[in-house]
């Protein structure tokens, strides 16, 4: 990037950081380099091929922030603090392998809301903060909630296993795709589980050909395995309705509240998902509120499983209609889980989002608009 | 200039590549001394010989600096990030097969696929509190074929070598390598995932996109490719 585009994206973050704080949120700064450990303990292998990596001989592991939203929380949980906003703006890096037109530096500002106070109210805050500061640049939003999900996956008719491996993997959805496959009986499991299965039920010995035991895992965890895939074989198939109805939900899309209206007619049929569809509602309520007309949002059934992995209830991002090519402008969510991790186990809600800077700069420019 | 054509420098690979050249009758000798590294090249006009590292004629090929290269698939993918957009595949040359897999040890009985896996590896990290370590050299084509089968719940460890001793040396719980004959895996008490295969390698030669390329090199390659092709006939 040239000098000129380079100061000029850095004030902008600034300048969107400045309106965050003027509206009550503390400013932070956090660390460029993080652990490494610790960002792979959260986000997993993946992590590697998108952040950077760097030595350290005597911390060990570093990684150039990819993201804000762990040096926040990690701030706000060595603080021990109290319901808390904060607002950030700076460089993160991203490698690009994939698309080496996009940069790997690029500056970003948002806000983060460590508040357990009032969830729905903290969720429709973080929203209408960043459509107030990309007011200028005409974006159109979509939102989504993992938490209907999850829901929904505990409302099925299957056992604790079966849901928290579909659960699990809520965030990939092919692999997603296979186990409910498997679990509604519509795909016979492989010819080497079937043997395995025949020689547990005659009571043969699975271990006949195995070869001593190496490795870290061990024996009494082979064995509990084994007696998981023998519960789950004995397990009926999750009805063909319920699988229809989860399908539903994954396939929902509309104006917020028509979403709404639908998601209480599946409620209907499918309870479990009964409390979360009340926090939708309540949120609907908030962001109005706040003075977020619904109807101007877009709900997706699907929406934050394939790219935000760590959210976990709440998501929405704001892109520009004009310029399908590029990116949302800003993305967010709630990440609960993320914080719970990060903070040992002890709950503590959260919700944030941010704006990529240079996406929002190149929508005001197609625009003719000034930003921010 | 002419058109420059990067070989492996020794052992199996540098001779299969000569005798397979020599077959269509283009004939690659190494030339000085027994230790230098420099070649020459008859039977075809304006080709230059480059005696290269195997490992690293990927990089030279990505970043144009030969026009064709001869190295194993396997490592082309490893090393050169969206590979394809880079090199394109003349032509496989018939030797240097090898499969990279995924292996987990034998007394696994539980674990057959990569869904297994990716289950064991949700139970593994519950039971020991981090993530199911898989010892590996080929972290990118490895982390490429995990997210796609959407397995969690692991972490790569670096291995350059000896990986199959890492599992009953407790640095790994599984392992990514390449294998001919799967010897080794069993020696060391492994066993392949049914569908554990990474990559089927193969030497291969390749084009370089990103090299300058002027009309004398590419008559030069026509002339080369018409070669390979009447030997193939």
């Amino acid at each position: 990037m040239n000098q000129t585009d380079a100061l000029a994206q850095a004030e902008a973050a600034r300048a969107l950081r400045d309106r965050f704080v003027a509206a009550g949120a503390v400013p932070v700064e956090p660390d460029i380099l993080m652990p490494a450990e610790m960002l792979i303990e959260l986000y997993g292998e993946d992590i590697r091929a998108r952040a950077y990596t760097c030595a350290d001989p005597l911390r060990g592991e570093l990684m150039l922030r990819p993201d804000f939203t762990v040096g926040v929380a990690q701030h706000h949980l060595a603080k021990g603090q109290g319901p808390s906003r904060y607002a950030y703006a700076g460089p993160v890096f991203r490698q690009q392998e994939a698309d080496p037109d996009r940069p790997s530096e690029y500056q970003q500002a948002g806000v983060e809301i460590l508040d357990g106070t009032d969830p729905a109210d903290a969720e429709a805050d973080v929203f209408a903060a960043m459509a107030e500061a990309t007011a200028p640049l005409g974006l159109r939003a979509a939102i989504g909630d993992i938490g209907l999900l999850t829901a929904a996956i505990s409302g099925l008719t299957a056992s604790d296993v079966r849901k928290a491996a579909l659960t699990r993997h809520l965030w990939r959805p092919r692999r997603f795709r296979a186990l409910l496959d498997r679990f509604a009986g519509r795909k016979s499991p492989p010819a080497a589980r079937t043997r395995l299965l025949e020689t547990l039920e005659t009571d043969g010995d699975p271990f006949s050909d195995a070869g001593p035991q190496i490795g870290l895992r061990s024996r009494e965890e082979i064995t509990a395995r084994l007696s998981r895939l023998q519960a789950d074989a004995a397990e009926p198939p999750i009805p063909d309705r319920e699988v229809a109805l989860l399908e539903q939900l994954l396939a929902l899309r509309d104006t917020a509240p028509a979403a709404g209206e639908q998601l209480r007619d599946l409620a209907v049929d499918l309870p479990a998902i009964l409390p979360a569809v009340s926090k939708f509602t309540a949120r609907l309520d908030a962001l109005t509120a706040r003075g977020v007309d619904p109807g101007t949002l877009e709900f997706e059934g699907s929406y934050g499983r394939t790219t935000l992995e760590y959210y976990d209830g709440f998501v929405f991002g704001l892109s520009a209609p004009s310029r399908p090519d590029l990116p949302s402008v800003v993305t967010g969510g709630r990440y609960d889980a993320l914080t719970r991790v990060l903070g040992g186990g002890a709950p503590c809600r959260a919700v944030g989002a941010a704006v990529r800077v240079h996406i929002g700069s190149e929508v005001a420019r197609t625009r003719g608009v000034q930003w921010p | 200039m002419a058109v420059k054509l990067g070989v492996p420098s020794k052992g199996r690979l540098m001779d299969k590549t000569f005798d397979w050249f020599a077959s269509r009758g283009i004939t690659l000798t190494r030339t000085g001394s027994e230790r230098e590294y420099a070649g020459a090249v008859s039977g075809i006009a304006d080709v230059d010989l480059v005696l290269l590292s195997a490992g690293e004629i990927p990089r030279e090929l990505a970043a144009g600096r030969i026009h064709l290269g001869v190295t194993g698939s396997d490592l082309v993918r490893e090393k050169v990030p969206a590979w394809d957009g880079a090199v394109m595949e003349l032509e496989p040359l018939g030797f240097g097969h090898a499969d990279l897999v995924l292996a987990v040890p034998s007394c696994w009985v539980d674990v057959d696929t990569v869904s297994d896996l990716d289950a064991a590896a949700a139970g593994f990290r519950a039971t020991h509190g981090f993530r199911l370590r898989i010892a590996t050299k080929y972290h990118r084509l490895i982390r490429e074929f995990l997210r796609r089968e959407g397995v969690a719940d692991y972490q790569l460890v670096d291995s350059q070598g000896a990986t199959e001793g890492t599992v009953k040396n407790l640095t790994a719980e599984a392992i990514a390598d390449i294998t001919s004959t799967g010897e080794t895996l069993r020696a060391n008490h492994l066993k392949v995932l049914s569908d554990g295969l990474v990559h089927r390698s193969e030497a291969t030669l390749f084009k370089a996109r990103r090299a300058t390329w002027t009309n004398e090199d590419r008559a030069t390659l026509a002339s080369l490719a018409a070669r390979l092709e009447t030997a193939a006939e």
